[in-house]
This record gives C-alpha cells, sequence and structure tokens, in this order.
C-alpha cells in the first residue's frame, strides 16, 4: 500500500452465492460501511474530499465467484486481527466471508499491479443448450492453445479494444464435473501486463473453433490468485506481511 | 410455495443491474411463514434503485414482520428485460426476500407515489399470475392493496385494485391484517365479505362497495352499495411521530439506489400551504418528531447501517423546531470514525437555510439546490410560495460567498395565471443569480430545471385546466429562446445566459400525468390500453411514449383534454369527492380564489387558523416544538405579511369567525378575480 501508515492490514475474502451477481464497486462500497459498522481506526486521504484508504486487487466481474479476493485497508491504530475476520463477516452480506488478515510491511506494492497470476474453476455449457462433448471441446481449446496470438474485440474501460489473449493463457484443462456430467475447466491465467477473464479465453476458442459456440460460462470460481516474485510463488497474504504474531501484539 | 432463485439465476447473467433481484440487502429478513399469518408482498412498481429507498414501503415491512400473524416480503418493478426474460421462461413475479412466487402471498400491496406508474401496477400484478381487472379475481388470488399519495385520487385503478389505503399505513396495516387472518381462517372462501370488512375499516377504500353514476361525461353520483360503507373515506393519521420510531433497521442496499444513505423523517405535515403542492395539503397537521427522538434515530442508524451520510427528510426540513440542535450534535459529536455529512432536502429558500449548509457542509460545497417555484414575485403569490426575490438573491449570495460553486433552482410552469412574463422571469431570475455568483467566482453556474405543472386533487389547484402539451412546450420554447445567446441582447445578458443550464420535463409525460391525476374509472381502461400496448415504466422517457395515451384514449372513446386541460366547475362532482384529506372542500375553493386574486397566505403553524379543517376535524393540534416560529418568519423571509388581506375561509352553514373579516356567505371573497379566463361560469359558493 502507498503511503506511509501506522496499521496497513490486507485482508483475503470469498464472495459466493448470490451477492456474486453485485459488481466490484459494491463490494468496495459494502466494505467501506462494514468498516465504520465496527468503527475501525480508518486513515484518511488527505485533500479537498476525504476518503479512506482502502485498496481493492484485481476486479472480479459481476457474476463470478471467488474464494480468494484481496484488499489493503489503512488504520491508523493497531487493532487485534484474530478476531477481525469474524467481526467484519457479520457487517457484509451473507457471501461474502472474510478468512484472514495480515499486516503488512510499509510501502508494499499496490495489489493491482503485484498479483500476476490467477487460476479459475469454469463450467463451460453451450448456450444452445446443445450438448458439449468433452472430446471435441477439447480439440476446440488445444486448436486454440496451438496459437501464438488470439485477438479478441473486447471492451476496455468503455471502450472496444482488440487485445491478444493467447499470451495470458498459462493453463487449460477440461474434465467432466463427475455429478452434474457438464464440463469443468481449470484455468491458469497471467494478471500482468494484461489479464484475460474467462470469457475471453471462452471468446478466444470460439474464435480458432467457431463451430465450439456458441459457449457460456454457467458458474466461473477465482480460486487462487499469486504473486510471483524472484522465482517464489507467494500468496498475497505471505508476500508483504509482517510476522503475525509480533505485528499484531505491537502497540 | 417454493423458493424460485433457482430458475431465476440462470437469467441473471444477461439482464442489466442482476443485484436488482438478490436481495440480502442490510436489515432485510427471511420472515417464517406459517398457514394463520397474513403474507402481504409490500411492492413499489418502479425500478429497485428507485423503490428500494422508499420510506413508507421500509416502514409498512417492519411493522408486519413484528406483528405474530403477518409476514411482508417485497418486490420491485423488473426491467423491460428481465420482465421480458420472466415471461419467456413463465416465471412468475417473486419477492426479493425469499424469492417466492407472489401468488403465493395473501395480499400484493403497492406503493403509489406518481400517476405515471399506474401501468406498471398492471404490469406487475399479470406478472404475478393474477387477473388484472378486480372483478376477474377469485377466492385463489391474493387481495390487491394500494397506498400512497396518488391513492388520493384512487379512481383511475378502481377496476384494478381491490382495496386503497387513503393517509397514513401504520395503523391501518395491522386493522387489515386482523381482517385478511379472518379471511383465511375461513379458507379464503367469500371475497365480496372480506372486501365489505375491509370497507369498514376507517381509512381504507374499497371501490367496488361503491356505485359511480354519469351523466354524459360528468358524474352524477358516487355512492356506496351498502348502507354500513361509509359515504366518505377519511384519510388516516397518525398522532405521535414519537411512537413511530419507523424504519428501525432502514435497508442498507448492496448495490446503488436514489437517496443512498441514511433517512430520517423529522416531521410530517406541512402548512406551508403551497397551492400546487399535494405532498403539503394532504398531510397535515403538521406533526413533528421530538429533537430526542431525532437524535436518537441518526445515532443509532449510523451505527447500525454504517452509512456516512444522513438526510433529515420532511416536506421542509428547515421548519423543523429542532433543526439548529440536530445539527449541532450532528457536527460536533458524532461518534464512531471518518465523517458523517447531513443532507437537508427540500430547503426553503433563504439566508438561513444557507447558514444551515455551510454549518452541516463543511468539506464539499458542490451544489444547493432552491425551489422558488415561480418567476415572479405577483406568480409566487398565486401559488403561495412566498419567496421575495431579495430573499432568493440574499440565499444565493449566500451560498457562493460561502464557497458553492453551483446553484439549482426548480421552477414550474403552466401554472394557473401564468402570463409570458412570468415564466421568462425564470431566465431573468437565473441570470441575477449568475451574476451574484460570479462575485465570486467565475464559473460559478446555475442549473434551471423547469417542470409542468399538473394540478392535483385535495388542493386548491384541483378546478385548474393545466396547460396542454404545446403550450408548455411552447413555454419552454420562450426559455430557450431567452437563455440563447444572441445578437442585441447584450454582452453581458449572453455572458449570464450562457452561464445557465436549461433542464426540463418533457410536456407530453405532464400531459399523460395529467390525465391519470384528475381521471376517474373511465380512465382505467385508457391505463389498461396503454399497458397492454406495451407502455410500461411511463416515468422514464425511453419508454414514454404519447402516442399510446392518445390511441388509448380515443379507443374508449374519451377525450384526454376534458381531464387534463379542462378547467372545473365549482358545482362539479369531483371524482375523488367521496374521499377527504380532512380537507374542507369551501376551503379549498377559497383558497383557490384568493390564489386568482394573487394573495398569499402564511404560514398557519405561527398565525391564526384559516380552518381548512384538518385540525379541527381530527381534533389534532400541529405538533410543533417551538412556539415560535424559525428565523426568518414565515417562509423565513422576514417579511410580515399579518397586514395582508387575510383569506376569507367561511363555511356553508357555520359561522364565520369573530376575527375574520366579515362578509356575505354567499358572495364572491372580497378579493376580485383578476384573470377572468380561469373563474368557472356560475356564482361562487352557490
Amino acid at each position: 500500500m502507498k503511503g506511509g501508515s501506522v496499521f496497513p492490514v490486507r485482508l483475503q475474502f470469498s464472495k459466493v452465492g448470490k451477492v456474486r451477481w453485485t459488481s466490484h464497486r459494491d463490494i468496495a462500497r459494502m466494505f467501506e460501511r462494514a468498516f465504520r459498522i465496527l468503527e475501525l481506526p480508518l486513515e484518511f486521504s488527505e485533500g479537498f474530499s476525504p476518503h479512506p484508504k482502502v485498496s481493492f486487487g484485481l476486479a472480479l466481474s459481476t457474476g463470478y465467484e471467488s474464494n480468494e479476493e484481496y484488499l489493503d485497508v489503512s488504520l491508523a491504530q493497531v487493532i487485534d486481527l484474530e478476531t477481525l475476520p469474524e467481526r467484519l463477516t457479520t457487517a457484509l452480506p451473507a457471501g461474502i466471508t472474510v478468512l484472514r488478515a495480515v499486516v503488512l510491511h510499509d510501502r508494499v506494492p499496490a495489489l493491482q499491479e503485484t498479483v500476476t497470476a490467477a487460476n479459475w474453476i469454469v463450467e463451460v455449457a453451450r448456450d444452445d443448450d446443445v450438448a458439449l462433448g468433452l472430446d471435441e471441446f477439447q480439440t476446440a481449446v488445444d486448436a486454440a492453445l496451438a496459437r501464438d496470438e488470439i485477438t479478441i474485440r473486447r471492451s476496455r474501460k468503455g471502450k472496444l479494444v482488440d487485445d491478444d489473449v493467447r499470451g495470458a493463457i498459462r493453463h487449460f484443462r477440461a474434465t467432466v464435473d463427475p455429478v452434474s456430467g457438464g464440463i469443468v475447466c481449470d484455468l491458469e491465467v497471467s494478471t500482468q501486463p494484461r489479464s484475460a477473464k474467462p470469457c475471453d479465453v471462452l471468446a478466444a476458442i470460439m474464435q480458432v473453433t467457431p463451430a465450439i459456440g456458441p459457449l457460456v460460462e454457467r458458474r466461473v470460481l477465482r480460486v487462487h490468485q499469486w504473486i510471483e516474485r524472484d522465482g517464489a510463488r507467494l500468496s498475497p497474504l505471505d508476500a508483504d506481511a509482517r510476522p503475525h504474531a509480533a505485528s499484531a501484539r505491537a502497540s | 410455495m417454493s423458493d424460485l432463485w433457482p430458475r431465476i439465476e440462470p437469467l441473471l447473467a444477461k439482464v442489466e443491474k442482476p443485484a436488482r433481484y438478490i436481495g440480502m440487502e442490510r436489515g432485510s429478513q427471511q420472515p417464517v411463514w406459517a398457514p394463520h399469518k397474513v403474507a402481504w408482498l409490500l411492492i413499489y412498481p418502479d425500478t429497485y434503485e428507485i423503490g428500494l429507498p422508499n420510506q413508507g414501503l421500509q416502514i409498512l415491512y417492519e411493522i408486519l414482520n413484528e406483528r405474530g400473524d403477518a409476514v411482508a416480503e417485497r418486490s420491485y418493478a423488473p426491467w423491460t428485460d428481465m420482465a421480458g426474460s420472466m415471461r419467456s421462461k413463465g416465471l412468475p413475479l417473486f419477492s426479493v426476500d425469499t424469492h417466492r412466487s407472489a401468488a403465493d402471498f395473501d395480499v400484493l400491496a403497492f406503493n403509489l407515489s406518481a400517476e405515471l406508474v399506474f401501468t406498471n401496477v398492471l404490469e406487475m400484478v399479470d406478472l404475478a399470475g393474477v387477473p388484472v381487472r378486480n372483478v376477474d379475481r377469485r377466492p385463489e388470488h391474493p387481495i390487491v392493496i394500494a397506498g400512497g399519495h396518488s391513492t388520493f385520487n384512487p379512481e383511475p385503478l378502481a377496476d384494478y385494485v381491490d382495496a386503497f389505503v387513503i393517509g397514513e399505513g401504520e395503523e391501518v396495516v395491522s386493522e387489515i391484517t386482523e381482517v385478511l387472518a379472518a379471511w383465511k381462517k375461513g379458507g379464503r372462501a367469500d371475497r365480496e365479505a372480506a372486501l365489505h370488512d375491509l370497507a369498514l375499516i376507517p381509512g381504507v377504500y374499497v371501490p367496488s362497495m361503491y356505485h359511480v353514476e354519469y351523466d354524459g361525461m360528468a358524474i352524477a353520483a358516487i355512492e356506496p352499495r351498502y348502507d354500513d360503507v361509509p359515504a366518505k373515506v377519511d384519510k388516516r393519521t397518525v398522532a405521535d411521530l414519537d411512537e413511530w420510531p419507523y424504519p428501525k433497521n432502514q435497508l442498507v442496499p448492496l448495490i446503488e439506489v436514489v437517496h443512498d444513505r441514511l433517512n430520517v423523517e423529522v416531521f410530517r405535515g406541512c402548512t406551508r400551504g403551497c397551492r400546487f403542492c399535494q405532498a403539503g395539503m394532504i398531510t397535515r397537521p403538521v406533526r413533528e418528531r421530538s429533537e430526542e427522538s431525532v437524535r436518537t434515530m441518526v445515532a443509532e442508524g449510523l451505527r447500525r447501517t454504517g452509512y456516512d451520510e444522513v438526510a433529515l427528510t420532511s416536506l421542509s426540513t428547515a421548519d423543523f423546531s429542532g433543526i439548529e440542535g440536530v445539527v449541532a450534535n450532528l457536527v460536533n459529536d458524532q461518534p464512531g470514525t471518518g465523517q458523517v455529512s447531513l443532507s437537508l432536502p427540500s430547503l426553503r429558500v433563504d439566508a438561513f437555510t444557507v447558514g444551515l449548509a455551510s454549518q452541516i457542509q463543511k468539506v464539499r460545497r458542490t451544489g444547493l439546490t432552491f425551489a422558488p417555484e415561480a418567476g415572479s414575485w405577483r406568480l409566487r403569490q398565486v401559488i403561495n410560495k412566498l419567496v421575495l426575490e431579495e430573499d432568493l438573491y440574499a440565499a444565493v449570495d449566500s451560498a457562493y460567498s460561502s464557497g458553492w460553486r453551483r446553484m439549482k433552482l426548480y421552477f414550474l410552469t403552466g401554472l394557473p395565471t401564468e402570463v409570458d412574463e412570468d415564466t421568462l422571469g425564470i431566465a431573468e431570475l437565473a441570470r441575477n443569480c449568475v451574476e451574484i455568483g460570479r462575485k465570486y467566482n467565475k464559473q460559478a453556474s446555475v442549473t434551471v430545471s423547469v417542470g409542468g405543472f399538473v394540478p392535483k386533487a385535495h388542493t386548491p389547484f384541483q378546478w385548474f385546466g393545466q396547460n396542454g402539451a404545446d403550450e408548455l412546450r411552447r413555454k419552454i420554447g420562450l426559455l430557450r429562446d431567452d437563455l440563447r445567446p444572441r445578437r442585441g441582447s447584450g454582452a453581458k445578458n449572453q455572458k449570464l445566459s450562457n452561464q445557465v443550464n436549461l433542464k426540463w420535463h418533457d410536456p407530453e409525460a405532464t400531459f399523460a400525468e395529467g390525465i391519470c391525476s384528475r381521471g376517474d374509472r373511465r380512465v382505467g381502461r385508457v391505463i389498461e390500453r396503454v399497458w397492454r400496448a406495451g407502455g410500461t415504466f411511463q416515468e422514464w422517457s425511453e419508454h414514454f411514449d404519447l402516442q399510446r395515451w392518445l390511441d388509448a384514449c380515443e379507443a374508449e372513446g374519451l377525450d384526454p383534454q376534458w381531464f387534463a386541460t379542462r378547467h372545473r366547475h365549482v358545482d362539479e362532482i369531483l371524482p375523488w369527492d367521496h374521499i377527504t384529506a380532512g380537507l374542507h372542500k369551501d376551503f379549498l375553493w377559497l383558497d383557490w380564489q384568493e390564489a386568482l386574486a394573487e394573495h398569499g397566505l402564511p404560514d398557519c403553524r405561527w398565525t391564526p387558523c384559516y380552518d381548512c379543517g384538518v385540525c379541527t376535524d381530527y381534533a389534532l393540534e400541529h405538533v410543533v416544538a417551538s412556539p415560535i416560529a424559525p428565523a426568518g418568519g414565515s417562509q423565513g423571509t422576514n417579511q410580515d405579511w399579518s397586514n395582508q388581506d387575510g383569506v376569507a375561509v367561511r363555511f356553508l352553514g357555520r359561522k364565520p369567525r369573530p376575527e375574520r373579516p366579515a362578509s356575505d356567505e354567499n358572495a364572491a371573497p372580497a378579493a376580485p378575480v383578476s384573470v377572468a379566463a380561469l373563474v368557472p361560469e356560475s356564482g361562487i359558493l352557490s
């Protein structure tokens, strides 16, 4: 988190169930209200219109779920981090569960810049309800992965841009879900310099093999985010944290 | 009785703002259903973002769920994309709390705060799988109820709604619940008997219990069909707001909505007496919440919701006796972290108000809104918005000098007696405000927002024929031309005009609103046709098309002008004459005559009573904590209106009050009537 802070905290939380239909901005407002409900000692930005210093990680698209989201918040005092996740969870809507809280070193890089990879589980089906076979789907995936570059048109910050998606796909494996019988994919993407969302990856597959579509994602779950630094692959909770026991008791 | 969520969720990926349909707000409930409980579905017939903050709905939601014999859930109008998906998948209207089908409920209770939502009521009843016309409903169908300000003329929906609640709902919902619990216990067999029982509850109007007789287009009589059903339905009024500190758990939505903040109602009713304002007329008398109670609701509300903004709501918040105490308390010692900002909607136009505003808006001083409503002092006397030009300029000067950079001014056009000079006065006022602002800030700007006036039931203007769409368009055109940079108007004038941003409401929508606002039962079929032709969300410009309304009127053989632009006759039976807000018709008529005579009428909280009828008939006094008028006197203008001609209020068959000017009971009021065209032909009070 930029700027000095008395007690910079990183939170890990999940977003699952009905609440997935809220947006990234909605989540930000929910947390700001939860912080006020708990009367946390927030630090505020300077200037004309002071805002609490809260910094969110990678955006999660409306409709997607996640086991691992992150946000950083600057506090003006040391507080008990043991009970914080549970207390915050009670002040948040059902489906948002704060899992862990760690105290950060001073002036660590922002989550959006430092997270380099993410893992997803994606349920895929055909939008026209035609049965989608694993073999034909895997063939289409392999065809896409064989390309060096797949440019798709997508909307970014309200503008249509042409982006290469292939470069962000690190790993893609489709299996059949033993319970539902549907197709479930393990996907790993790079998030730097530019990420690809699961819907972008499906668009890329359809672009290479149009006959496989129309594909639609049924349920999309982000399962991990990674900070890769100096050859190590770290959880955002570990990468920039101060040793927990010492920091939580410091005063 | 099942959870529809598994069928709803697959639709959400393809609709706009899917979180409109998920519920889960902080403060929302998952009521426990039981066979003996009366299940209410409280419905706001507009989008979730507009409906969620509605305080009336939230109050009833809490009161009903506190009862052992009721459950209450909520529903909002699905946007057209969602409604389309629901119809194509055969999915009925559902509650957002437990996602149950609307048909599982015993009551569908609509909040009607504006007439243009009427077609959405039909849309939602239909989506619920319930016949839209009340005669077609059978024992298995829920009872369709409506409340809210627009039910003060319930007639346009008389064939579609089973029972209307007139006035405030806090107490009457319990009485309705008891009647319906008995009906439910008897197996919901006799719908007619249940409706009859509902009609006996004070404040409940069951249109099917009344027969309307016509004489051509005129109404000849409106009569109850049973001896025990009241000939006149009186509104319900809660005497003491401190007994009803609701909502206690204001809902905190997960998505952004209008008025997205803690809202605490500081008083109900208004005696400013603005003649165009239905809300002010139908909510009398003034009942303030105690300062202590307001403070508690603010402190607890902020703690529970996590909001950092609170609005003190009422029809004129600067008039609240405890305003300075509450503001000082909020600004100085609000517990918790961060900053709490306070907003005061519906402010008076005066320097006191700006003083208050600067106390509370220490940080962001971007915009401030005033509502002079009319462009000339003459016309402001007609509408009884007694704001002098000096008051407005003092307020504006004070605002710009305290650091505000943008001013918003609200006006109405198409007001009674309005001539072009009055309309153009709006442009002149706006330029003068810009000029004041430029003393302090070269970028000072003024936004002028102009709405077309629609006369409303139970106001002194209920007899006035509103301006047609063409006339309103012409008036807006006058303003546009006057504010358009042009040769010969002088460089200064041009510079000032450039800083005025003019916005206006669609005159065609104003016309459609006028058809409904004072329509009778026959207008119901017009509304039904508009709905069947796809006319939902009529308050949304992208969905509004006047042609649908004109076609519907034609198909029904009704002249829309007859409802909207026709001046009413003094002898005429008005479609809402069997409904009363406590205001005597004589008072309203005389106030209408005073309006035409350009006479203002000071606020009765701090002047003698005008016998409007409300306090005397309900045996309620204005509940005002302070016996002295707030700083600035009547209307906050520092003007003494007591030497003006008072309104000559007299009642047929009643002695005039001794302090009133004596006059002949049967003669016209002392004041001359200035605009001949607006005076109905017959004698006054004959």
